[in-house]
């Protein structure tokens, strides 16, 4: 039975949620904006609060309880709502907050994600409550994650890791970082695998962090890996470069992801919405949802159609997290709503700044610090284009050699 | 005066005037004195006008039971979880309805574009499928027990990716059926009701569009003003579907004293006329618009006691119909749009290998997809008795902009081909146009 609303029993979640977005969050965004690469130290409380409320419930905090298909919620004749669900709407809440400082939650990086997706019951143990972040960009490697250069060698009982990683999000903070390696360059994309590497590893070196636009709370490190030795055991997944679905599990993790960054994108875009309508009141402009857009004035009109936008990346990013509850194949439908919630949190934010003028570019507010911020969520996890090609390949029944 | 004569009259004047027109379009005095302009367009209208018509003469409407008090349907129970699927009912019927739209409705668009008419039998297909009654309560014969705006919406959807004129033309009855069920009073939907849900259903019209640019369906320039216990209305009515078939209009009109109000009128109250005004789209509909002069009705008439939240709901309501039917539109679009880029070679492969187009087919894609959740929340708070002017307000923006791209972008991925009327696209680009033009008219 059609219902797209939240559903009652994820209130408290979504209410927890936004207290922490509210009181942690939004008092802290701008300090943290300013003191790019200090670490925001208010969030060790708050992580320990999440790690209780993982154990605790289904209520996920930034979606590093993985997206297991199995860990789903109970339903009503078939129907469920689930992990996934709640994930989506938690951080969609802790985004409308400030989403530098959701990806730099300890213990909730998109590492932890790959770990708690992919990983066999002895690698949980192992690597269970640490702190991970993931490597799979490289200065040559950005959106074709298959050409990556990054080799990796099995010498005896460990694998020597050999490359240079850019752009990775908590990379100085993290415990372990999940970088992603060849076994075989000859071997193409079958032969990528990810594999857990402790971040005191001596083959592991930091060479810099980021200056960056935006979600500057968050730290991102590049590394370079010089003959940088891990266990065996610490290679994710299936270490058979003939199983075709190794690279397939690896980009799996996407599919899973995506809805995530889609939410992040959608908490940025109602957080500028709220706050230039806000704005817009106190300068006597009032939005009414009766009278036609173009019968009011023209900041209502815009206000509207960039509501309009945020409806639809809001409902196309609910709609992937359900389908995963569901167990419905959503790769399409995941890469929909990333690219519709990333374009719409980038032109949304950008135009509340201009709807209150020197108000929403000046810094004494956190408009601008929002457009900054939201230009990220159409780039990372897959950039809009690739979402695009996603969603074509899918609609089109092409090939990724058909349809490049 | 019956629709014959009426049409036999018009028929000799357009007669004369033709000839007059010809004569003095061949003169050049026109030119000389410089009001070609003027007397072309003066010619225009008055050959407008020189088609106007009476309205039908109808069927006389008879209360066939008492009731104590209006009957209405239950809204839904509140849902507790989310889901996109519709139940085993709803997705009989929209594909009961949908097959209906590939066998049956699709195959005539073309010609029922060119004529501006669907054909007869169709509509009474459709008819037949029960989709003008999903708005009568159980009480006077109708099939629905509880608020069916959600399956309004699936049923749009589906006639609409068949064609959005066919049906507009099919779905507009069905209008005047929900207004009656939703803000009628007992003895209004006695008197009416059960015409709907029998084997001759009438052909009916909810008309508040107005012609004028920034219309707004609050601010009507129709008036409704009393004289004594009646009351006495003026004004026009734009793209009001078939608008000389219909035995029933629900009409808006800003009622003195009390707001813009819905009232009952029945096709042969004398004041009430009509005249065609085709369209760029929506062209099976036959658009038209209904004239009221001096309209005389009884205190009777009014619906809802003429209160303004029973008006806005019906206008939020008629949006949100609207959207179904772009929403099916724009999937036609892309399920159109997807086989022929793949087939179309250029440069030695198919298009579709090209970024620049396929990323096109992605967008409809997606934003079509958005489109339909936007409609489908907003129609499911309206069954849940929730608020949803918000939810419809943004499904229509939706709507409106990106249903109107997509007409675009199918044009514009067939190329020249697309401009031609060999392919439908052209005519869902001249239809999506709607969706941001049309108020009332449609319910769910």
């Amino acid at each position: 039975m059609i219902n797209l609303e939240i559903p009652k029993k994820f209130k408290p979640l979504v209410n927890q949620a936004n207290q922490v977005a509210q009181e942690v969050f939004r008092p802290i965004s701008r300090k943290y904006d300013e003191a790019e690469h200090s670490y925001p130290k208010e969030l060790d409380m708050l992580a320990s609060l999440i790690d209780g409320m993982n154990e605790g419930s289904e209520i996920g905090g930034a979606g590093a309880t993985g997206v297991r298909r199995e860990s789903n919620g109970e339903g009503d004749g078939g129907n469920r709502n689930g992990s996934n669900l709640s994930t989506v709407l938690g951080i969609i809440e802790l985004c409308w907050g400030d989403v530098g400082l959701l990806l730099s939650m300890p213990r909730q990086g998109l590492g932890n994600s790959a770990i708690a997706s992919v990983a066999t019951e002895e690698q949980l143990e192992h690597y269970g409550g640490k702190w991970a972040a993931m490597a799979i960009t490289e200065p040559e490697a950005g959106s074709d994650s298959a050409s990556i250069r990054t080799t990796a060698e099995l010498d005896g009982d460990e694998y020597v890791l050999n490359g240079e990683k850019i752009f990775v999000t908590s990379g100085d903070r993290a415990d372990l970082i999940v970088v992603w390696a060849s076994l075989d360059r000859s071997a193409g994309r079958a032969a990528i695998k990810s594999f857990i590497v402790e971040r005191d590893n001596p083959g592991l070196k930091l060479d810099r962090l980021e200056h960056k636009l935006g979600i500057r709370a968050s730290d991102t490190a590049n590394f370079t890996l010089q003959d940088c030795r891990v266990p065996k055991e610490a290679l994710l997944g299936s270490s058979d470069v003939e199983d075709k679905k190794g690279f397939g599990g690896a980009m799996q993790t996407f599919d899973n992801t995506r809805p995530l960054v889609a939410a992040m994108a959608v908490g940025v875009t109602r957080a500028a919405l709220e706050e230039a309508r806000a704005r817009l009141a106190e300068a006597g402009v009032e939005i009414d949802y009766d009278t036609p857009a173009l019968s009011q004035s023209a900041a209502a009109a815009r206000f509207l159609e960039m509501e309009s936008d945020y409806e639809a990346a809001h409902l196309l990013t609910l709609q992937a997290a359900w389908m995963a509850d569901n167990d419905k194949p959503n790769s399409l439908q995941a890469s929909m709503a990333k690219a519709k919630a990333g374009r719409t949190c980038v032109e949304v934010a950008l135009g509340c700044v201009e709807l209150c003028g020197s108000l929403g570019y000046g810094e004494n507010d956190l408009l601008e610090k929002w457009a900054r911020d939201a230009k990220i969520l159409d780039i990372f996890e897959g950039t809009q284009q690739i979402q695009l090609l996603i969603v074509a390949r899918q609609l089109l029944g092409k090939s990724s050699s058909e349809l490049r | 005066m019956t629709v014959t004569e009426e049409k036999g009259m018009a028929e000799r004047s357009m007669g004369l005037g033709l000839r007059w027109l010809s004569k003095l379009a061949g003169s050049d005095l026109l030119d000389r004195i410089r009001i070609r302009k003027q007397v072309e367009r003066a010619l225009f209208t008055g050959t407008k006008n020189g088609f106007r018509s009476a309205t039908a003469a109808g069927r006389t409407f008879k209360a066939a039971q008492r009731l104590t008090g209006p009957a209405r349907q239950a809204p839904s129970k509140p849902r507790a979880l989310f889901d996109i699927s519709p139940d085993d009912e709803q997705q009989m019927l929209k594909e009961g309805v949908r097959d209906f739209a590939e066998a049956k409705v699709r195959p005539v668009a073309k010609q029922s574009d060119f004529d501006k008419a669907a054909p007869a039998e169709v509509l009474a297909q459709a008819n037949e499928l029960g989709i003008n009654m999903l708005g009568v309560p159980e009480e006077l014969g109708g099939v629905m027990h509880e608020q069916a705006a959600v399956t309004s919406v699936l049923i749009g959807e589906a006639l609409a990716h068949g064609d959005m004129g066919i049906a507009y033309a099919a779905l507009a009855p069905g209008a005047v059926a929900t207004a009656i069920g939703h803000w009628g009073t007992a003895e209004q939907e006695a008197t009416y009701l059960p015409a709907f849900t029998g084997e001759e259903t009438p052909a009916a019209a909810l008309a508040i569009l107005e012609p004028r640019p920034l219309f707004d369906p609050l601010a009507l320039d129709a008036k409704a003003r009393r004289d004594g216990e009646d009351w006495v209305l003026d004004g026009v009515k734009s793209l009001v579907a078939r608008p000389g078939d219909c035995e029933l209009f629900v009409v808006a009109a800003e009622a003195e004293g009390l707001g813009p109000a819905l009232f009952v009128i029945e096709s042969g109250a004398s004041g009430l006329s009509t005249e065609p005004e085709p369209a760029m789209g929506l062209r099976p509909a036959a658009t038209g618009r209904l004239l009221l002069e001096g309209v005389r009705l009884p205190a009777a008439a009014l619906m809802a006691e003429g209160k303004r939240e029973a008006y806005v709901e019906c206008v939020q309501r008629a949006r949100v119909a609207w959207c179904s039917l772009t929403v099916g539109a724009a999937q036609a679009v892309l399920d159109y749009v997807i086989p022929y880029v793949n087939e179309r070679t250029a440069f030695g492969e198919p298009i579709s290998n090209r970024q620049a187009v396929a990323f096109g087919v992605s967008d409809i894609g997606i934003e079509s997809d958005g489109m339909r959740l936007a409609t489908y929340r907003a129609a499911s708070r309206a069954d849940q008795g929730r608020e949803f002017a918000r939810e419809a307000s943004l499904a229509r923006r939706l709507c409106a902009q990106k249903g109107m791209q997509i007409g675009s972008e199918g044009v514009q991925l067939l190329g020249g081909h697309g401009f031609v009327k060999e392919h439908p696209v052209e005519r869902w680009y001249r239809d999506l146009r709607a969706a941001g033009v049309m108020e009332g008219a449609l319910l769910v």
